[in-house]
């Protein structure tokens, strides 16, 4: 278990998440009570991944004083503290403040789940319960079942029949209901689901039993009723995992805009509020490194802010007094005062979601192929039920053995195969995604996956790490470099954190005295008197005449002692890792990319030829690329978005199917159909390729049902359907569709590509490698 | 038929008991988080002797 000893991942979550987790208010706006004064308060860890981890945080966060103890769920990567505090007195404050820091020095940084908070589902803990039950009933009345078959005499079968007969009826009202329900109020809108032959199949099968059991009759159907209803409810509640599990997977991942703000009253007082309290005209006090909750206008202050949830673009701007500042937005170097012009409900986050909602209704038009499929299968199945029982009406005249044949056919055309066929594949597939750190939202969207054939990315954050890296090291003195970073090391500006990078602690330099002109630079005194400057060139500089080399590509910093220049510290954007290989991989895969980014000309021109990327388009708008997307859509493309900016989400919403990184806006994460946790890009071809795999199984599996009912239904519709074949071909159908979709759990079939990108590329996760030993099918989580 | 008489009931009382189980362990939490039961088994962290 050395795999999270050393941090070996921490380090670039932290580096990636790190720079805003929950502020202790938040986290007590989040609490809930327990009783004896004891609180608890879940966080999301995404770093969590194994024993050591789980051992790690819960020995560790209670030697923190005031809390009580922890306890890790690693499926979900949450972590609920419980916690002495009453609130008001700022004890418990300070008890959260101090388990924020204690988390992320353990190296788990950990945020808030998003949205209302879910205590367990209960729709899943029904379909669990009722399939236990339907496991209960079907095992023993197969038991009797099995020694009618093999030769019981009347007396004791027509015991057993009505013992079967017992325990079935209760489990058909219990585990039942779900499809009767279903069924129900599919017919009173007059429509046909999939649910009324299982409904019309089960509650017959189990009538016209029990009329053979009073009538001493010799077959009847109550193990078919009973293991209909389980395999049934198997494949609906895999169906169920596969959606709520990833949904809230993805929900786990929504850094949300702030829970509240720090409120300003008119008498000078301050208080915390939580979001929906804020009303427009309250005054609130943004400090560096909050994100803005509410739209705003800014009173007094001047920072540099991060608008990249608005554009894109990860340099920040400077504001002044009377700037508008969207909610969403990130404050960095300067504490601001805020006036609030709306609020939360309507947001500019709150109307990009909207738009975004407005753009996913174009979606909506996607069918599931299970859906497809059932709308196809059930009437087929009506018909074919009603023509045997009219036919043998005919032919025989005889009501009984009419029926009886009737309720055989649907009892062998059942879709229990082809129930699961979907389900199970796609829980599989999703289970194989995720150790390689991709979440999916739902299964539809690896069936849309699998259909795609163009890739249009983002460029800042997505095929880039939207940070910037210091360019020019090799050409810098390492005596300026080591300074500057120290000096940098106060600033929360990008360029700043950049060059603190570069930081030696053990570097013994002067101690100087550090003042932050928000949106100009650092300066920095030393005893003997000597002013450093950092920042911008008419802040640094003294004068006209120095000039500094310009260069168009990159932004630059200047160092200066008492006015004269001494450095200068050239940035640029880095290629995310694995984007060069995840493109050659996807063209092998017969998929073309492009690229739509809001940037300049140029840096996207320079960054295409380095990926060999021949369709780019720059200074593109978000409607733009909404509407890229809908021409590319309309000339019957099935188009992947890959982005990861607010300004990217209605695009995402747009695309066919989409993908996010985990670093992504809030609502570029909510808007993508998939979300990779890991930094490489090779998650896209990866994902493209498993969706692919599982849309074959999928299709595989089809066969195999239909081929099933090929063979059986006119064994059925002849009359040889007797209970025992009925239920040999029932239960071998299911078993043989699901045997088939855990082929997609072999090694082989997957993980070659992705054992090749773990050697090329060294940031790769051991995550991945040892998550598949734990992860199993997960089937009955 | 005998043997019926006494076999069934045992054979139900038995099942139904492992679906009693099955339903209290669904309701006390413990399918919440297999993930991180598979590994807690392997931490035997808090079980050494005192030392003396």
């Amino acid at each position: 278990m050395s795999c999270c000893a050393a941090g070996t991942e921490s380090a670039a979550d932290l580096d990636r998440l790190g720079s805003d987790g929950p502020s202790a208010e938040e986290m007590w706006v989040s609490s809930r009570p327990l009783g004896n004064g004891l609180r608890q308060v879940d966080l999301i860890v995404p770093g969590v991944h194994c024993g050591a981890c789980i051992a790690l945080i819960e020995r560790e966060l209670p030697k923190t004083p005031g809390i009580d103890h922890a306890r890790v769920n690693l499926s979900t990567r949450r972590v609920s503290v419980v916690f002495t505090g009453q609130g008001g007195d700022g004890q418990a404050e300070e008890v959260l403040g101090s388990l924020g820091e204690r988390l992320q020095s353990l190296g788990y940084p950990a945020h808030l789940p998003g949205g209302a908070d879910e205590t367990g589902d209960p729709a899943f803990r029904e379909l669990l319960k009722a399939l236990a039950v339907a496991g209960f009933a079907s095992m023993n009345v197969m038991l009797l079942s099995v020694s009618v078959w093999s030769g019981a005499e009347a007396a004791t079968r027509d015991l057993f029949h009505w013992i079967s007969a017992l325990i079935a009826a209760p489990a058909l009202a219990y585990s039942g209901r779900i499809f009767f329900r279903s069924a129900w109020g599919a017919l009173k809108h007059g429509r046909a689901n999939m649910d009324v032959p299982i409904t019309l199949g089960v509650l017959l099968a189990y009538a016209i039993s029990l009329h053979e059991t009073i009538t001493h009759g010799e077959h009847a159907y109550f193990d078919a009723s009973v293991t209909l209803l389980f395999f049934l409810l198997a494949g609906r509640t895999l169906d169920h995992m596969m959606r709520e599990r990833a949904r809230s997977a993805v929900r786990n991942l929504v850094r949300l805009s702030p829970r509240g703000a720090m409120v300003i009253r008119e008498d000078g007082s301050r208080d915390y509020l939580s979001l929906d309290e804020i009303e427009p005209g309250m005054r609130l006090a943004i400090a560096p490194g909050d994100r803005i909750p509410v739209d705003g206008r800014v009173v007094s202050g001047r920072s540099d802010m991060d608008f990249a949830v608005v554009n894109g673009e990860s340099a920040p701007q400077r504001v002044e007094p009377g700037a508008l500042a969207p909610a969403g937005t990130l404050n960095l170097t300067g504490a601001l005062v805020l006036e609030a012009t709306r609020n939360a409900k309507t947001s500019f986050l709150a109307e990009m979601v909207s738009m975004m909602e407005a753009a996913e209704s174009g979606r909506a038009g996607y069918r599931r192929l299970a859906d497809r499929a059932s709308s196809i299968y059930a009437p087929v199945v009506h018909l074919l039920a009603l023509g045997t029982f009219i036919g043998w009406m005919v032919v025989s005249g005889d009501w009984r053995m009419a029926m009886m044949t009737a309720v055989a056919v649907l009892i062998i055309t059942c879709p229990c195969a082809l129930g699961l066929a979907v389900p199970v594949v796609q829980v599989v597939a999703a289970g194989r995604l995720f150790e390689h750190g991709i979440m999916v939202k739902d299964g539809s969207a690896m069936e849309r996956l699998a259909e795609t054939d163009r890739v249009v990315f983002d460029k800042t954050g997505t095929l880039t790490r939207g940070k910037p890296q210091l360019v020019n090291s090799a050409a810098i003195d390492p005596e300026h470099l080591a300074l500057a970073a120290r000096i940098a090391s106060s600033s929360r500006h990008p360029l700043s954190k950049a060059l603190a990078a570069h930081d030696r602690p053990e570097r013994d330099l002067a101690e100087f005295a550090t003042t932050e002109t928000p949106g100009e630079g650092v300066v920095a005194t030393t005893p003997r008197g000597d002013v450093y400057r950092l920042g911008r060139a008419n802040f640094a500089l003294d004068g006209p005449g120095q000039e500094s080399r310009a260069d168009d590509a990159s932004s630059q910093v200047i160092l200066s002692r008492n006015g004269r220049f001494v450095e200068v510290f050239l940035f640029s954007d880095q290629l995310r890792s694995g984007a060069a290989a995840a493109i050659a991989r996807l063209s092998s895969l017969g998929i073309g990319s492009e690229i739509l980014s809001g940037d300049r000309e140029a840096p996207v021109h320079a960054l295409a030829d380095d990926l060999g990327v021949k369709d780019f388009t720059a200074g593109v708008r978000p409607r733009g690329k909404v509407d890229r997307l809908r021409a590319l859509a309309s000339d019957g493309g099935k188009p992947l978005m890959v982005g990861d900016g607010l300004n990217d989400a209605p695009a995402l919403s747009a695309a066919h199917v989409s993908m996010a990184p985990a670093s992504a806006a809030d609502v570029g994460r909510t808007a993508a159909d998939f979300v990779f946790l890991h930094d490489s890009l090779e998650a896209v071809p990866l994902a493209v390729e498993v969706s692919r795999k599982a849309g074959k199984l999928i299709r595989q599996n089809f066969g195999l049902a239909i081929l099933y009912n090929v063979i059986a239904v006119p064994v059925a519709v002849l009359g040889y359907a007797t209970p025992l074949i009925a239920a040999l071909a029932m239960s071998s159908s299911s078993v043989i569709v699901v045997l088939n979709s855990l082929r997609l759990r072999r090694k082989a079939e997957v993980e070659a590509f992705a054992q090749a990108r773990a050697g090329q590329d060294e940031n790769a996760e051991p995550a991945a490698a040892q998550l598949t030993g734990s992860a199993g099918m997960q089937a009955s989580s | 038929m005998t043997n019926l008489i006494f076999l069934i009931p045992i054979a139900l009382v038995l099942g139904g008991l492992g679906l009693a189980a099955f339903l209290w362990s669904m309701k006390s939490g413990q399918y919440d988080d297999l993930d991180g039961a598979a590994w807690r088994i392997l931490d035997d962290g808090e079980d050494k002797p005192d030392e003396d």
